[in-house]
């Protein structure tokens, strides 16, 4: 039954369980928000979305209030403009005047808000707030006082990703947010994964900046610079330079690189079938050998982490392949040296990740090779746009080129693995050929694609039913464990994705992105694989060749000591 | 051997989060402040996040996560004070024993504490240490006070 209600003295209906903003959202209705996240529990904080209800004498926060029968609203009333914009000014009062060195200016919510509500003189001036920087962590860096305390990142962390790292410390004009015991975010339980980046609407969040020390070595002639992009780069990357959302723009990112100096340019999605040779091998040595099940992937650093922290006991279920970054680094400096003669000490090996958490995991110790890290630094999306124009370079403009060979030519099973269902439906691709020495008459497997949090399927493989299961968002991560340890037997092989709907939604992307911007992303890399001719990672030539020239066989002792790694348990708080 | 907050855990079985501000009352009574150790205990028991448990800590004035000094100086902020001048008091304090409220001295003899009001107006600006009242407190004869404390010491 729907319910009718009246804003601005027109009828709309609302559905039972709305609140006034999502029924006002519906009808295309806008109110500004600040603390609301869609999907999570309303908070009512920030009170930029009051709106003015007949009968009821103080304003109502409408992210808050279910929507009833009758209902008489007015959105935009003086009483409520007034309202927000005092708001506003408050909210600038105390906060630091330096929009123009600010990382956000220009996607800064607290400043958009500032422009539409007419803000445009200073009309209270309080005490600046002054907090000192955590730039402890390998990943993320905290300016509490640019915080407006609006909480998102708070229930980001505990409601998404179940790890609560930080919370509301302190009381009254005194709050402010931080890890336990105002430790550094490097020795809490943080797992670097910066959802809480994403949904932050200010300056506050943001991640450790790679982009100075690069341009150092771009420019020091003794150093070969390499780079390569994860699968989801080429896509989200569009969207930082105005094209539309889901565009890919490889070619003319693979151009723009060189442009900008880096010797060579390869793609991550080659190692991504490298991972995919080893971790469908792993697969199935333990589904025939009897070893560890399930099996759960180890792509995602934040997992990783995560599981170290939080999962001790499931670390034996870990595949013991080391992310795709990670494998590209040690071919980079392996392989790839000795076909080029360089010394690996002279390589400076870059990565472009939708990904936060990527940064920690390239300064892993066990990321190393007699103390030559694999990879050496790490942009996000959003630093790899900022040094592209940084260097002046027209994206409108370039000819698109092709990644150097051979480590920048991938399968489109390597590809999918930008979006979460990716690695295991490619994983399943090359597992049902090296079981059965056949290719799957179809490749797509439809029961893990889309953007649940959870997504299950049963594979039947030779004769043999393999129960697979797919989660993004930590917290659904920590479910599934529970039910695992409490005696699921029907599962063997599990991905998991630290954020919600894999790496298109990846700490690292454009600031903005949302729903309609994600599906855009995923059907892109679902219509690349569509159209691509190789679809399986047992069939890049290239790998093929890595195997025949340098590794031998997958699990084979060079892979082992190159491509594998291990775990340990953390003891964070 | 127990240490002296699993035992007090113990007398709360089968706690939920509901249980957690009567738990750190009973920690703090036991060890005179929070530990981080004993942080981590409650929220290991309670399965509750440290930073949620540190967070509702901080909310509250009557938590504190420094070991206490020697003498606890509790520095009154009501309003009969404040009138009569705590605000410089408090500052003097501060200088004099170099800590912020909610510190202790580095010599763990002096701890200091603002509280709201001690309820002994008449004697405005009044401090308490040890529960010693201190009465119409100045800042020239905060040195003497703390000095004859000191002075015990040696």
């Amino acid at each position: 039954m729907n319910l009718n209600i009246e804003v601005n003295n027109n009828v709309l209906t609302a559905m039972p369980g709305d609140t006034i903003l999502d029924a006002l959202n519906r009808h295309g209705m806008n109110v500004p928000t600040l603390c609301h996240l869609k999907g999570l529990m309303p908070s009512g904080a920030c009170r930029m979305c009051v709106v003015e209800v007949e009968g009821r004498k103080n304003l109502v926060t409408s992210c808050s209030e279910p929507v009833m029968d009758g209902m008489k609203i007015q959105t935009h009333s003086a009483r409520v403009i007034e309202s927000r914009k005092t708001i506003v000014e408050l909210l600038l009062s105390n906060h630091p005047d330096d929009c123009l060195y600010c990382e956000r200016n220009g996607s800064c919510e607290l400043q958009k808000l500032a422009e539409d509500l007419n803000v445009r003189e200073r009309r209270i001036s309080g005490n600046k707030n002054n907090y000192k920087l955590d730039v402890s962590s390998a990943s993320i860096v905290r300016d509490p006082a640019k915080c407006i305390l609006c909480g998102r990142c708070v229930r980001v962390c505990e409601e998404i990703e179940g790890v609560s790292a930080i919370e509301f410390v302190g009381r009254g004009s005194k709050t402010f947010i931080d890890t336990s015991f105002n430790h550094g975010l490097n020795v809490s339980t943080c797992v670097n994964c910066g959802q809480c980046i994403m949904v932050c609407p200010t300056g506050a969040l943001k991640e450790k900046p790679h982009i100075d020390e690069i341009k150092t070595k771009l420019a020091d002639p003794t150093k070969t610079v390499v780079i390569q992009y994860a699968p989801s780069i080429t896509i989200s990357l569009a969207e930082e330079f105005g094209f539309k959302p889901g565009q890919n723009i490889g070619g003319i990112m693979n151009a723009a690189l060189r442009r900008i100096g880096f010797n060579f340019v390869f793609d991550t999605s080659f190692s991504a079938d490298l991972t995919i040779m080893e971790e469908a091998s792993e697969l199935v040595h333990r589904i025939t050998t009897g070893g560890t099940l399930p099996m759960i992937t180890s792509c995602c650093p934040g997992w990783v982490k995560y599981a170290e922290e939080f999962q001790h006991d499931i670390l034996p279920n870990l595949s013991s392949c080391k992310s795709p970054q990670q494998m590209m680094g040690a071919i980079i400096k392996s392989y790839f040296a000795e076909a080029e003669g360089i010394n690996p000490a002279d390589i400076y090996s870059v990565s472009v990740m939708p990904c936060t958490a990527k940064k920690f995991e390239q300064q892993r110790e066990e990321m190393t090779q007699n103390g030559i890290s694999d990879v050496d630094a790490v942009l996000t999306t959003r630093e790899l746009a900022r040094l592209i124009r940084l260097f002046g370079i027209d994206m409108d403009k370039i000819s698109p080129e092709l990644a150097d060979s051979p480590l920048g030519t991938r399968s489109s099973a390597g590809k999918i693995f930008g979006v979460s269902g990716g690695v295991m439906e490619a994983a399943i691709r090359s597992a049902h050929y090296f079981i059965t020495g056949k290719e799957l008459i179809k490749f797509q497997v439809n029961a893990v694609r889309g953007l649940a949090g959870r997504k299950e399927a049963k594979v039947m493989i030779n004769g043999l039913e393999i129960g697979v299961a797919v989660v993004s968002g930590l917290k659904n991560a920590e479910i599934l464990m529970e039910e695992v340890r409490n005696g699921r037997k029907d599962i063997h092989f599990i991905e998991v994705m630290a954020c919600p709907g894999g790496c298109i939604n990846g700490g690292g992307q454009p600031i903005g992105t949302n729903e309609e911007s994600l599906r855009a992303r995923m059907k892109s890399l679902y219509e690349i694989d569509e159209h691509d001719a190789i679809k399986v990672s047992h069939k890049n030539p290239y790998i093929i060749e890595l195997y025949d020239k340098f590794l031998g066989k997958p699990l084979g002792h060079k892979s082992h000591h190159l491509l594998h790694t291990n775990y340990q348990e953390r003891d964070v708080n | 051997m127990k240490s002296k907050v699993e035992e007090i855990l113990q007398q709360y079985p089968n706690a939920g989060r509901d249980s957690l501000i009567p738990i750190l009352q009973s920690v703090q009574e036991s060890l005179g402040f929070l530990s981080e150790e004993s942080v981590v205990q409650v929220s290991k028991f309670l399965k509750m996040p440290a930073s949620k448990i540190f967070g509702v800590a901080t909310f509250y004035n009557q938590f504190r996560f420094t070991q206490p000094g020697k003498y606890h100086v509790m520095v009154c902020r009501g309003t009969a004070c404040h009138v009569l001048g705590s605000a410089t008091v408090l500052e003097e304090i501060e200088k004099y024993l170099k800590v912020k409220p909610g510190m202790t001295t580095k010599d763990k003899i002096f701890s200091l504490e603002v509280v709201a009001c001690i309820g002994a107006c008449g004697l405005a600006p009044v401090i308490s240490i040890n529960g010693e009242f201190h009465a119409k407190v100045t800042t020239e004869s905060i040195q003497s006070i703390f000095e004859t404390y000191r002075n015990r010491e040696v």
